[in-house]
């Protein structure tokens, strides 16, 4: 773990190769410049958030936490049910077997 | 040309309301096969222009017409629905159609599978006329991110009908169905039913089921209506709204009639009207519109009074930390292995993920993967993503203090009408900056519904947003026909 930084780091054109590498993409070098601007200008703007001091405020990953709110998780029974015909998964993967979905190799040997 | 069908072109060419249609067709001056029929003669003529719909779903759409045909021959008493033709936004699955969310990655998907609410609303007799045109992953402002080009905004070809959903709020605007289904992550329904001068609701979030629909910020996308007028768009929502065993996120509370709660008079309802919203920016014609909207409610018995949502301006930050935080996470499965494009020819299987990612994926989706993946990143998680969701809670927590005092906030739903195509698409901040109004009620999972609010002097639309607090979709609703009653 790197330690903790606060929200006025400039990005830099290594850290948008790392970041596409951590999302696979592959960016082109004209891809590369673009998002480097681009990032930056949005990140100086959300920095507007450290103006704010929310020590001791909760995080609210989802509204469901409210109490006034709609979404009371419901899960259903632990019970086993029909899913979807896998032929019919299988027919729109771009290559199979019928049983596996196949892939280009993996591990050199 | 037999008579139904001359009925059915009328109908087409003047707009008519889901109880005018189901009318017609349960006294059987009309036939939905007609109705169906004359819709895709009008969407033949007008889509090359607008680019509206992707594809179109004619073979289930004349089946399930036929079958509404034979219910009403037979005299039996028809669904809430029945022969309505509606249009389906391209990001939410059909068993067998394409299903594009308006991406290349996923050329060529078919889906074996319905969304729930798609599945509802042909329970409900609607004939489902195809899959409309959106910003790839429902990610944009403007329309302009779509793979397969822009849609045009039937007020005025020139300028963009708002996003995501902007092929939604066009095909109701331009009568290519009399409704249609869209998303909402941070205004994608809201801001293109403004733009369009059409009906959009952004329901509570988890009031109607998202299974089926692709992902893109599940925290806050959520699935609802664009129709003409206020009580139809109420009418659709009671039918796609509830509890499905298939989305753990959605609410177990009873589904109220809606249209019949928007029948009611807005006589006594207290109406808040926040500040923050009228600030700098705000186009000075949709200004003047909104004041005379909320003079209309006043006029209707309504007490106005000023609220403070002092925490406004952090929506806008708050929102593309936490919207994109969850893409990066949604938008891994699009890796060319289980469905959609595989870049040709990779040697290994990791330069066949990123192949087929960066030949599949727009700009814009990726500058919110690598935003959002940033923001998640080792060393950044607490900077930015615990902070967004610190204020995410301050943001919830205004509305419901606000929510104590009053029934209903009106605000405009845009600071500005539609603009140019081409406008903003150099500047991706400025974009942002269009969903100032709509990303709180997103971030805080309250409901609203955006009604047309006059017009600019140039006859392009505002729309005015009714936003009320959590499963209280029908006061919101109830304001907005009175808004709408008043013919701004």
């Amino acid at each position: 773990m790197g330690k903790i930084r606060e929200m006025t780091a400039k990005v830099t054109v290594e850290d948008v190769v790392r970041v596409a590498e951590l999302a696979n993409l592959e960016l082109t070098p004209d891809e590369t410049g673009r998002m480097l601007h681009d990032l930056n200008a949005i990140l100086d703007y959300v920095a507007e958030l450290n103006q704010l001091d929310t020590a001791g405020v909760a995080p609210l990953a989802q509204v469901s936490e409210l109490q006034s709110a709609a979404g009371v998780s419901t899960l259903r029974g632990d019970v086993a049910l029909a899913s979807l015909d896998r032929a019919d998964i299988m027919r729109q993967a771009p290559e199979t077997d019928q049983a596996f979905f196949k892939v280009p190799k993996v591990i050199e040997r | 040309m037999p008579s139904e069908a001359k009925d059915a072109e009328n109908f087409v060419e003047k707009p008519r309301t889901f109880a005018e249609l189901r009318d017609a067709i349960q006294a059987g001056g009309t036939r939905a096969t007609d109705l169906a029929a004359a819709y895709y003669e009008r969407i033949e003529k007008k889509n090359p222009r607008l680019n509206v719909y992707l594809s179109l779903t004619k073979e289930r759409a004349l089946a399930q017409a036929a079958q509404v045909d034979a219910l009403a021959a037979k005299g039996d008493p028809l669904p809430a629905l029945a022969g309505i033709p509606v249009g389906v936004k391209d990001v939410l699955v059909m068993r067998g159609a394409p299903a594009t969310a308006g991406s290349k990655i996923l050329e060529g998907y078919r889906p074996p599978y319905d969304a729930t609410a798609v599945a509802r609303l042909e329970a409900a007799g609607a004939v489902l006329l195809g899959k409309i045109n959106c910003d790839e992953f429902a990610m944009g402002s403007s329309n302009e991110n779509s793979a397969y080009g822009p849609v045009r905004n039937p007020v005025d070809t020139e300028r963009v009908p708002g996003g995501s959903s902007g092929g939604s709020a066009a095909a109701v605007a331009a009568n290519m169905a009399v409704a249609t289904l869209g998303t909402d992550t941070g205004g994608s329904i809201r801001q293109p039913a403004s733009f369009c001068g059409v009906v959009g609701v952004l329901p509570t979030y988890g009031r109607v089921s998202r299974y089926g629909l692709i992902a893109f910020a599940s925290s806050l996308d959520r699935v609802g209506p664009f129709a003409a007028n206020v009580r139809d768009a109420a009418t659709l929502l009671g039918v796609i709204a509830g509890h499905d065993p298939q989305d753990a996120t959605t609410s177990p509370a009873p589904v109220e009639d809606y249209a019949a709660e928007s029948d009611k008079p807005v006589e006594g309802l207290r109406i808040g009207v926040p500040t923050e919203y009228f600030g700098e920016g705000l186009d000075p014609e949709v200004r003047s519109a909104i004041e005379s909207g909320v003079a209309a409610l006043k006029a209707a018995g309504c007490s106005v009074k000023p609220v403070s949502l002092p925490h406004t301006n952090y929506a806008i930050p708050t929102y593309y930390l936490v919207a994109t935080a969850e893409a990066s996470a949604n938008l891994a499965r699009f890796d060319g292995v289980r469905y959609g494009y595989r870049s040709p020819a990779s040697a290994s299987l990791s330069d066949m993920y990123r192949h087929s990612r960066d030949e599949g994926f727009g700009a814009e989706v990726k500058r919110r993967i690598l935003l959002g993946t940033y923001a998640l990143s080792a060393g950044y998680y607490d900077a930015y993503y615990l902070k967004a969701q610190q204020v995410r809670r301050l943001l919830a927590e205004e509305f419901l203090r606000a929510f104590a005092e009053v029934d209903a906030i009106v605000t405009p739903t845009s600071p500005v009408p539609a603009f140019k195509l081409g406008e903003k698409t150099g500047d991706p901040l400025a974009m942002y900056l269009a969903d100032i109004y709509t990303v709180t009620a997103s971030l805080a999972g309250i409901c609203g519904v955006t009604v047309p609010c006059g017009a600019t002097k140039a006859g392009l639309p505002v729309g005015m947003q009714v936003l009320a607090a959590h499963l209280c979709e029908g006061t919101a609703f109830r304001v907005a026909r009175a808004v709408e009653a008043a013919q701004i």
